[in-house]
């Protein structure tokens, strides 16, 4: 292809991720270590507040930020190096923690909460996405061709549903007096209470995760199925491969690829797990690190929020999925120079 | 993200041509954004009587009104906001003084519903919010228990009705981890009358009253739900209707529903009585808030005279009338309902309970306070460590604003 034609493709598509994606990115790595204050000033204010009856005035010395001739609030900006990466990481209270031998108390802070929660979210779903994947694909492959048709529509249902709304109705099963928790409790006649269990909200959360992807992964590896050399599959049964033999040394290495990019795909998604913890309103069990940027970034009442821990926070997440990404990205390059 | 937007209730009233129930016809252009809740729905729809009005009553409203108001012109002219969410209004000065719209169109209004910051009045409020105790007067008469005033007797209470038929649990409370279980501990702490900030800005929780707050937090946890840390203030009303609880301490706005024939299964069997006061404090357990409007700063003196008159229609007597139990109204013609007694008992008792302080900090001491609160109740920390992170996770956010050194 010439050059020119290239380029008039290729344009269009990188002109909108410099202005979409590089652009915010370079702006939100140089805000991370910025901080941006109103001026501050402390005046003496009397307000008069409502009351049933009769107002109730008081004089109090209120922090406001000055508003500039413009009508603006006025603003400062300033470097602060790593101080709100320091601030989101809080070593001190790790080191604390670690030479008071009760290193459990490093997961008290945020951060390292929603750390410990994403990775383990994110490696625990990731082989039962891509067993489950397999396992429908391989099921729907072997079903007869009459009814293959209605099990693939049901098979994807759970993709299509939008994430929130899975989320949703998979916590009015389970909490309080959801239809499944009030069935378990007539069965064993206890009384559970899944939102109260720390434990049980995590399994949920994976649950859903697992359930609502493992559609993808099934069309991915489905289609890839249709592709399997019959002529190899059949000489594994003439030479007597059993039929776990013939998954194990004839489907999943020609599957291989797709399993990696399915691996991939799901790396970076359930790094930035987000919805589970609103549609399971879990902040108080388990939290994850794109939900805490996104904790940083909503105004309070009075409408402050932590744009510079958010960043700090935002540039986290990102080397977290580059550093995760590692490994498959690793293995693909090396396939893709044929060095094996 | 699109999420709050899912949950967010929007609701868009079109108004039509003027009807005679508007004094005068409207001609200008008026869009309100306020908090869906009953009250905003009726004082919106009167508005809307006017003609020309647009209102848009959405529960991330907080989100929207900094930015739209800073906006030249402003997006909406009449924005609906408690004393929480006036802050940021106020603090970069996007509403205008009312004195002279006041005078000339608002003489009606009670004293007590102009809001005054240093002399100038901001707002005008339409009805205050605060919390009261609404109980099963079946069940307490069963049970021969008295009312209770203060904490002790509402945990003696609890225990009495913690086998008793028909209810799950006895006690209900809005502890949803975040906002809703910051505004439970303000409530408890400030029944001691101290602030949650000291003048200077630093934080005033780490101390005996932060930690009798955070000892009578759980003691009430105990006959709760287990699952109180998802359980907001919706939750709460439905736990009510449905008879599952005996007592809780709730916001009066929601008292009402308990008598809805169409959801409730308690109907007539409900009281409500003032917020017993905490054993360390004299006041009720509960924190006053009063709803009302705002006009933008950023529109023409025009568009700012006929936004009040609107908004004064929307705020009048007759919207009273045909909506008395929506709110506890501050406006002439008001009569209390039954289950607004506990809500005035709160707000009148001797001495009275803080109002919420509309404060930069105080924005900044509620969020620390909804992350770090839950991590007692659940367990996992003790409360000294607690009152500890609380005091931190505060005083990183307020050095962040530039109110702290």
């Amino acid at each position: 292809m010439k050059f020119r034609t290239f380029a008039a493709f290729v344009g269009p598509s990188v002109f909108m991720m410099v202005v979409f994606i590089a652009l915010p990115l370079a702006s939100v790595f140089v805000q991370s270590f910025q901080v941006t204050q109103p001026v501050i000033e402390r005046i003496e204010v009397e307000s008069c507040t409502a009351g049933f009856l009769e107002q109730t005035c008081t004089t109090q010395v209120k922090t406001r930020p000055k508003i500039n001739e413009s009508g603006q609030v006025e603003t400062t900006t300033r470097w602060v190096g790593l101080e709100s990466y320091a601030n989101l990481l809080q070593f001190d209270r790790v080191w604390a923690a670690i030479s008071n031998g009760e290193p459990g108390r490093i997961l008290q802070i945020d951060f390292w909460r929603a750390l410990r929660f994403t990775l383990t979210f994110t490696l625990v779903t990731l082989p039962l996405v891509v067993g489950l994947g397999l396992a429908i694909a391989l099921a729907v492959n072997n079903a007869a061709r009459s009814i293959r048709g209605q099990v693939i529509f049901v098979s994807l249902l759970p993709f299509i549903i939008t994430p929130v709304i899975g989320a949703l109705s998979i916590r009015w099963l389970f909490y309080g007096d959801g239809i499944v928790t009030s069935w378990l409790e007539t069965w064993l006649s206890t009384d559970i209470s899944v939102a109260a269990n720390g434990a049980a909200v995590e399994a949920l959360m994976m649950f859903y995760r697992v359930w609502s992807v493992a559609p993808f992964a099934f069309v991915i590896f489905y289609a890839g199925l249709q592709t399997v050399n019959q002529d190899t599959l059949e000489s594994a049964i003439i030479d007597g491969a059993s039929r776990w033999q013939r998954l194990r040394f004839v489907i999943v290495p020609h599957l291989m690829p797709l399993i990696v990019f399915i691996a991939l795909i799901h790396l970076m998604d359930a790094y930035r797990a987000f919805e589970e913890v609103v549609g399971f309103s879990s902040q108080a069990q388990r939290i994850t690190l794109q939900w805490l940027t996104y904790d940083f970034l909503q105004p309070d009442d009075a409408g402050n929020r932590s744009i510079s821990r958010a960043s700090a926070s935002a540039m986290l997440t990102m080397i977290g999925i580059v550093i995760i990404l590692l490994p498959p990205l690793r293995r693909t390059w090396r396939d893709h120079k044929g060095i094996s | 993200m699109k999420i709050p937007l899912v949950l967010a209730a929007t609701a868009m009233l079109m108004g039509g041509a003027a009807r005679a129930d508007c004094a005068f016809e409207n001609d200008v252009d008026v869009k309100i954004l306020a908090a869906a809740f009953e009250a905003w729905k009726a004082v919106t729809d009167a508005m809307a009587e006017c003609g020309n009005v647009q209102a848009e009553l959405d529960q991330e409203f907080r989100t929207k009104q900094p930015a739209a108001f800073a906006a030249n012109p402003s997006l909406y002219q009449i924005g609906g906001v408690s004393n929480g969410t006036i802050t940021p209004l106020l603090n970069e000065g996007t509403i205008r003084p009312l004195d002279d719209l006041v005078e000339k169109y608002g003489q009606h209004l009670q004293p007590n519903q102009l809001i005054r910051i240093n002399g100038e009045i901001m707002a005008v409020a339409m009805m205050v919010n605060t919390f009261e105790l609404t109980y099963r007067s079946d069940l307490f008469e069963e049970y021969g228990i008295d009312v209770p005033t203060d904490y002790d007797g509402l945990l003696a209470a609890a225990e009495t009705l913690k086998d008793a038929e028909g209810i799950d649990y006895p006690l209900g409370a809005m502890t949803k981890s975040g906002w809703d279980l910051a505004m439970e501990f303000i409530n408890v702490f400030q029944s001691s009358g101290e602030p949650l900030v000291n003048d200077d800005s630093t934080p005033n929780i780490n101390n005996e009253t932060g930690m009798n707050t955070l000892e009578l937090l759980k003691a009430l946890s105990d006959y709760m739900d287990p699952e109180f840390l998802v359980s907001d203030s919706t939750y709460v009303q439905q736990q009510l209707q449905q008879g599952r609880i005996a007592m809780a301490n709730i916001w009066a706005s929601r008292a009402g529903a308990v008598d809805n024939e169409a959801e409730s299964s308690v109907v007539g069997k409900v009281e409500t009585a003032m917020s017993p006061i905490a054993p360390f404090g004299d006041r009720p357990v509960a924190t006053i808030w009063w709803d009302g409007i705002v006009i933008a700063r950023n529109i023409s003196d025009e568009a700012a005279e006929a936004a009040f008159r609107v908004a004064m229609e929307g705020m009048d007597t007759e919207m009273v009338e045909a909506n008395n139990d929506a709110a506890v109204w501050l406006i002439q013609g008001y009569e209390p309902g039954r289950l607004a007694q506990g809500a005035i008992a709160t707000a009148t008792h001797d001495p009275a309970p803080l109002s919420y302080p509309s404060t930069v900090e105080m924005g900044l001491m509620h969020t620390a306070l909804g992350n770090e609160v839950a991590a007692y109740l659940t367990g996992s920390r003790s409360a000294e460590r607690t009152l500890d992170a609380i005091e931190a996770s505060y005083s990183t956010a307020a050095r962040e604003a530039g109110v702290l050194n």
